[in-house]
């Protein structure tokens, strides 16, 4: 019970950065999600856990409007960051998908060089003044992914020379260095080794002093040790979202219980 | 069980984990109510068996360790998953306990059976009587995963303390009668903290099942009693027997 109270002290003390109400999506005929409701606390890790087709990447990328770009993709209902609807007409995507990077399950480098990979984001978004600003965000955005030490002396090598993690890395450093509020991850681990995917999973922790982070993951443990808040989609449907440790300890419905410890039903 | 695991071996080792307990729970039961009639029969060769037995009790609490271990190892359990077997981990070593003390029954039993029978004896099996029941209703409550049961087991803690301090009283009114009857007296007030002390392992056990099904824990619901009256005697078996070389 006490347990209940505390955490329902630190939800009222964390802000929402996203909110969603009675989200629909569509692709064609066919609807992949159900009246989302969902309000994502800023400065957060937010863990968005179910099957395979359960809907919880759409409803990822319908928070950077990536849906957009899908032939026959319609959404409904409401999402906002800040309490501003981005799906208000006069929102300009470009600038939107500034504010709220992404980060890919395979490593995705542009064939450039590592100065360039992050130079890229601030050079379209004019984001810097001057070039010493440009290698001061360069430097900020690989210390912020855990990667200068690695990298500091081969910045003109080609991003797609790094290894997978530091590939992973580097693509993280490159949605940072726009200076993002929220960055959605699509399974940025299922790639990688456990080696790489530790440091992936502490530099996750670590960012969230900076941004707001909403992270889809097939894999379990890594939804219970990144993130403090979880949500179970199921068939289109959100289905259960609470603190982390209630997830994985004592979950209320019975689906959610069934895929964590790994039933049918 | 809602319904069966994707992955059969897990629920293999789960059945395995849950049947070990079981049986555990059975041996602690018939362990306590073969020592208790070692004392009323005066009967050496049954208290002996349960000192004996009891290397059984302490094999199954070590099967238990290993295969809770494994399956935290190999299938990092999760929810209901994650609080059977942590449960079962901790009610295996209250089992166990139980067990030490029915074996310790045992072992008071050979040094009972040497001196002549003295009268109180009787009020030790009553005490007895209500310590079974409560580790057979807590051996159900597993069974059925019911935590409604575990928790009425729960508040019967209270009426083993009660009756623990009144026998308490009256074994320290015979030692007083005739100083003829301390040892026997002794070895019976040793015999009561032991049947209290798997009253409180039952309460463990059933604070464990409650956890188990509800996931939340079972928190100061009890009028605090049963600490302080513990706490209570505690004081007076060092007090007393003080005042007793004293005079």
């Amino acid at each position: 019970m006490d347990v209940q109270v505390a955490e329902a002290g630190t939800e009222q003390k964390a802000r929402t950065k996203v909110s969603a109400r009675d989200v629909d999506v569509f692709y064609g005929d066919k609807q992949a999600l159900f009246g989302v409701n969902i309000d994502i606390p800023e400065h957060q890790v937010t863990a968005m856990i179910g099957p395979s087709g359960c809907g919880k990447s759409t409803f990822l990328r319908c928070i950077n409007r990536m849906n957009d770009t899908v032939d026959g993709a319609s959404v409904r209902g409401l999402i906002a960051i800040d309490g501003q609807d981005i799906y208000d007409g006069r929102i300009d995507v470009v600038q939107l998908r500034a504010r709220v990077g992404m980060v890919f399950q395979k490593p995705n480098p542009f064939p450039k060089s590592i100065f360039d990979n992050i130079a890229y984001g601030p050079r379209i978004h004019g984001t810097f003044g001057h070039k010493d600003e440009l290698e001061g965000i360069v430097q900020t955005s690989l210390e912020r992914a855990g990667l200068w030490n690695e990298v500091k002396d081969r910045l003109s090598e080609p991003g797609t020379g790094l290894s997978g993690g530091q590939q992973q890395r580097l693509c993280i450093a490159r949605a940072v260095a726009v200076s993002p509020e929220v960055i959605l991850m699509d399974e940025p681990c299922s790639a990688l080794d456990p080696i790489a995917t530790a440091r992936v999973e502490e530099l996750i922790d670590e960012l969230r002093e900076h941004y707001t982070i909403v992270i889809v993951t097939h894999n379990m443990q890594q939804a219970a040790r990144v993130s403090q808040k979880t949500a179970f989609f199921h068939l289109g449907i959100l289905v259960e979202y609470e603190a982390t440790e209630q997830i994985f300890t004592n979950p209320r419905d019975e689906r959610t219980q069934g895929y964590i410890t790994g039933r049918y039903g | 069980m809602p319904a069966d695991h994707i992955v059969k071996s897990y629920d293999e080792e789960l059945t395995k984990l849950n049947r070990t307990i079981v049986e555990m729970g059975g041996l602690a039961e018939s362990q306590l109510a073969r020592a208790l009639q070692s004392i009323t029969r005066r009967d050496n060769d049954l208290a002996g068996r349960v000192v004996e037995n009891d290397v059984r009790m302490d094999e199954m609490d070590r099967g238990v360790q290993h295969l809770t271990v494994r399956l935290f190892a190999l299938r990092q359990p999760m929810a209901k998953d994650l609080r059977t077997i942590v449960g079962a981990l901790r009610i295996a070593s209250d089992m166990e306990r139980i067990g030490d003390y029915a074996k310790n029954i045992g072992k008071r039993a050979l040094a009972l059976n040497q001196a002549p029978p003295v009268r109180p004896v009787s009020a030790i099996p009553r005490m007895g009587r209500l310590i079974q029941e409560m580790i057979k209703d807590i051996v159900d409550a597993y069974v059925d995963q019911d935590a409604d049961q575990a928790l009425a087991v729960w508040y019967r803690d209270e009426e083993v303390d009660d009756m623990h301090d009144s026998l308490f009283r009256e074994l320290l009114t015979y030692m007083m009668e005739d100083p003829r009857n301390i040892t026997s007296c002794t070895q019976l007030l040793f015999i009561a903290k032991n049947l209290e002390r798997m009253g409180d392992h039952a309460t463990n056990i059933a604070e464990n099942i409650f956890f188990q099904v509800r996931g939340e824990p079972l928190d100061d619901r009890r009028p605090k009693g049963g600490a302080t009256l513990d706490g209570d005697v505690v004081g007076n078996t060092s007090r007393n027997p003080d005042g007793g070389t004293g005079a």
